[in-house]
Order: structure tokens, then sequence, then C-alpha cells
């Protein structure tokens, strides 16, 4: 069998074609190959949610997927979140919420984040904690990132 | 990881071949949420694979097709969320839809699927007790055609089955609910959620006038296999659905179970748990046999 295979995708609305070994993941993909790297490797087992991406509109462990299974999928990462226009308003809300310090998580909080508002615009506070169960942060305590989503849903809707 | 090399058949007689050919170096990849772990740090309880052939492109490890009259099919690569996001398999299985939206998180049940989740074959996999309360078959194919096996007899010890190395799980079967109906799956954790199960109990029960006329009850995390506790089911039947033959399920179910000490709980709080979960699970059941709702969380 050949080493590496041809991975055809849209990544952030972009066509991008890379070569996968079978065992790499798409997060090792995004960070090695592509050099997306704002999609962090926490645990690497699907534990923590620092790797999240959207894949064909689900977020799912980028480090739990083979660059090899991306073959014609269509992929959000962080690096696509804001515009040439600014921020995403889940973004700035994480600003002003003060809902990060040391910043690994926060890509796939955004990333997870962003899928929640957009298939429930106006989510009640467990639900926002049982959404984000998957996303770990060993800084925040939490609160401040649910009450930045708060924040987000209330001024996007 | 090591080396492995990647295949993604069409259809199921490619996926059968390949299997034939590779035997024991070839593993299936349904979401690959327990296979991509153990491929990076436990390889050898996997069997070491060379080759991982991807399920998810296979037109009947897909099929997810429901019907009042002949039940649900669920193909074994279907992944957790497609499930519950159905509204109509939400609204004839709420008890499948509770552990269905109870593995991992949001990334997992994005990619997870229940069929993974019984080949996986782990004594504390939750949604194999809600299989065995909902009485499902197993399909399963090989080089001879396909032959079917009971879920409660699918798994043989911790990460066993009864699959042969040219085999694969192909899908599920859930009769159709009978009237009057009821399942639940509950389990316990620390936390509230992205936990492996301590203890967990599926249960079912389908009444008639108030009177219990079939139950059924497992158990997770508590013996080698998750475990049909069929004596608790059978001591319900012909019995009112009142709290007293709830209690006497629930004593049968603790008595069976064979639980072990470690890191996740004491073999005595196991024990005592599965009397309690026993319980509240064939409690809240009867609540949605009569018409109840009861929610997932």
């Amino acid at each position: 069998m050949p080493t590496k295979t041809h991975v055809q995708t849209r990544i952030n609305g972009e066509d991008v074609e890379f070569l996968s070994e079978p065992r790499q993941s798409l997060l090792e993909c995004l960070r090695d190959v592509i050099g997306l790297t704002g999609s962090k490797e926490g645990c690497n087992d699907g534990n923590c949610g620092a790797c999240t991406v959207n894949l064909d509109g689900r977020i799912v462990d980028s480090c739990l997927v083979l660059g090899v299974e991306a073959q014609g999928s269509e992929i959000l990462t962080i690096e696509g979140v804001a515009t040439p226009a600014g921020l995403h308003p889940i973004q700035t809300a994480f600003l002003e919420n003060a809902a990060l310090q040391c910043g690994i998580c926060t890509p796939g909080f955004i990333v997870a984040s962003k899928a929640l508002l957009e298939a429930e615009p106006n989510p009640s506070e467990g639900r926002i904690r049982l959404w984000l169960a998957g996303n770990l942060c060993r800084c925040t305590g939490y609160d401040k990132i649910v009450r930045a989503v708060m924040d987000a849903a209330g001024k996007m809707s | 990881m090591k080396w492995i090399d990647f295949v993604q058949p069409q259809t199921l007689d490619e996926a059968i071949k390949i299997l034939g050919e590779n035997g024991a170096n070839a593993r299936m990849l349904a979401g690959g949420t327990d296979l991509l772990v153990l491929l990076r740090v436990n390889p050898d309880r996997v069997n070491n694979p060379k080759l991982v052939v991807d399920a998810k492109a296979i037109p009947e490890l897909n099929e997810l097709s429901y019907s009042p009259g002949s039940g649900l099919t669920l193909g074994a690569a279907v992944p957790c969320y497609k499930v519950y996001q159905n509204k109509e398999i939400a609204a004839a299985y709420p008890g499948l839809i509770d552990s269905a939206a109870l593995i991992g998180g949001i990334q997992i049940q994005g990619r997870a699927s229940i069929g993974g989740n019984l080949c996986n074959s782990t004594p504390s996999a939750d949604t194999i007790p809600d299989l065995i309360a909902h009485s499902v078959t197993c399909k399963i194919a090989g080089p001879n055609g396909t032959r079917e096996v009971a879920v409660e007899d699918f798994c043989t010890g911790p990460s066993q089955n009864v699959l042969e190395p040219n085999e694969l799980l192909v899908s599920l079967h859930f009769p159709a609910p009978p009237d009057n109906f009821g399942a639940r799956y509950i389990r316990f954790i620390p936390r509230n959620e992205m936990d492996i199960a301590v203890a967990g109990a599926g249960v079912s029960v389908t009444l008639d006038n108030g009177t219990i006329t079939s139950a059924r009850v497992a158990l997770a995390s508590v013996a080698p296999t998750p475990l049909f506790v069929e004596e608790a089911g059978a001591a319900l039947v012909g019995k009112p659905a009142n709290e007293e033959s709830v209690q006497e399920a629930a004593n049968i179910a603790r008595d069976a179970a064979k639980p072990i000490s470690d890191m996740r709980g004491t073999m005595e709080y196991r024990t005592h748990l599965c009397e309690v979960l026993t319980r509240r699970a064939l409690t809240t059941a009867i609540t949605r046999a009569q018409g109840g709702v009861v929610d997932a969380h």
C-alpha cells in the first residue's frame, strides 16, 4: 500500500488538499501538515476537547479522527471563526467576560460553543454546561466560560 | 501510533473479503473513539492490528430505519447523535436515548456508535445493558453468510466477544416496542457526565392493566461482562407494578452482581449501587410504560 493518502477537504471555506499517513490523526494533519496550529493537543484521547473542530456540521475531537477519514469533508477550525471584519461575537464575549487564562482550551471551547449557538440560539445554563462537558479547562473554573456563552447568545439573537 | 494501513470498503462483501484475507491482523473502525485511543496506548488490547477497516462507507452498517410494525434496525457504525436526533426513534425508544445521549460528551457522540460500544465489549459499556433490556438481536456477517446472536450472549469476557476474526457486526435489531412498554438506563458516576460507570442498570417492563407481563434487567460494571439478570425480570412477571415488586427485583439484581474493587468503587459499594440503580430504573421504566415522560438526563 502507498505510505501516504491524498485527502481532499474544505477547511474554513477553502479547498485544502494534503497527504496523510493512515496513522495520523486529523489533529496532527491540521497542525503538522497543513500548519493550522490553532487546534490544540491536550490529552490526545478524547477527554479534554482542546482539539475540537467542526466536521461536516458536528463537533468532534480531531485527535479521534484519522486524517484519511476526513476525505471529502467540510471542516471548521478556530482559524475560520473570526472574519476579516473582526472577531466572532463568541470570541468577543470570551474576552469581555475574562473566560480564558492560559488559553490552551479556548479554541476548543469557542468551536464547540459556536456549534451550540448555531443549533440552539438560546440555550439554558444547564444546556451550555452539558454541551461543553467534553471540553476541560483547568484555569477558569468554567463559570466565566458559561457566562461568556450566555452573553454571546444574548448578543447574537 | 505505530504504523497501520487503512482501507475503506464500499460494500459488505468487500469488507468480509478483506477480513477473510487479513484475519486477526485487521480491525473494524466505526467512530474510532475507543479504537484510536487503544491503538496509541494499548494496541495489544485490540490484538495489534496492521490494517484498519473503515465501516463508515458500507451501506448496511449505516442503516437507520424504524417502523412501528417491524421495529428499529440500527447499523453498527451509526453514530449516537443520529439516533437521538431522530424524533421518531427517540419517541419510540426513550430508554435507548438514555444511553445514546450519555456516552462521552457531544464530541464523542458525534463519532461513537452503539455497535462500536458493543464490539468494544467492556463490562462498563453504557449501551449494552440498555440493548439487553430492549431484547436486541445482533446480525453478524462472515464468509459463511450471516448469523444472529441475542445481545446478552454477545460479550464473553472483558473486551471479548463472539465475533470471529473474519466476522463483523452488521446491525442491531430492536423489536417494535409493545403497548405499555417502558425502558430505562441509569448509571452512577461521581460527576454529571464524561465518566465511566461505577455501576449501571438497564431495564424494561411491559404492563397490562397494572400487572407486569414481562421484564428484563441488566447491569453494567459489576461482572466480567455486562450482566443479564434474567431472574430479576422473571420475578416481576405476574406481579403488580408497585414498590414491593420493584424492591424484590432490585434485591435479586444486587445478589446477582459480582463486582470487583478498583479505583472507581469497592465491591461493597457497587453491590449496594446495583440495588439502588435497579430500583430507580424500574420505577421510572414503569412510569414510561404508563405513558409518563422521564427525561434522559
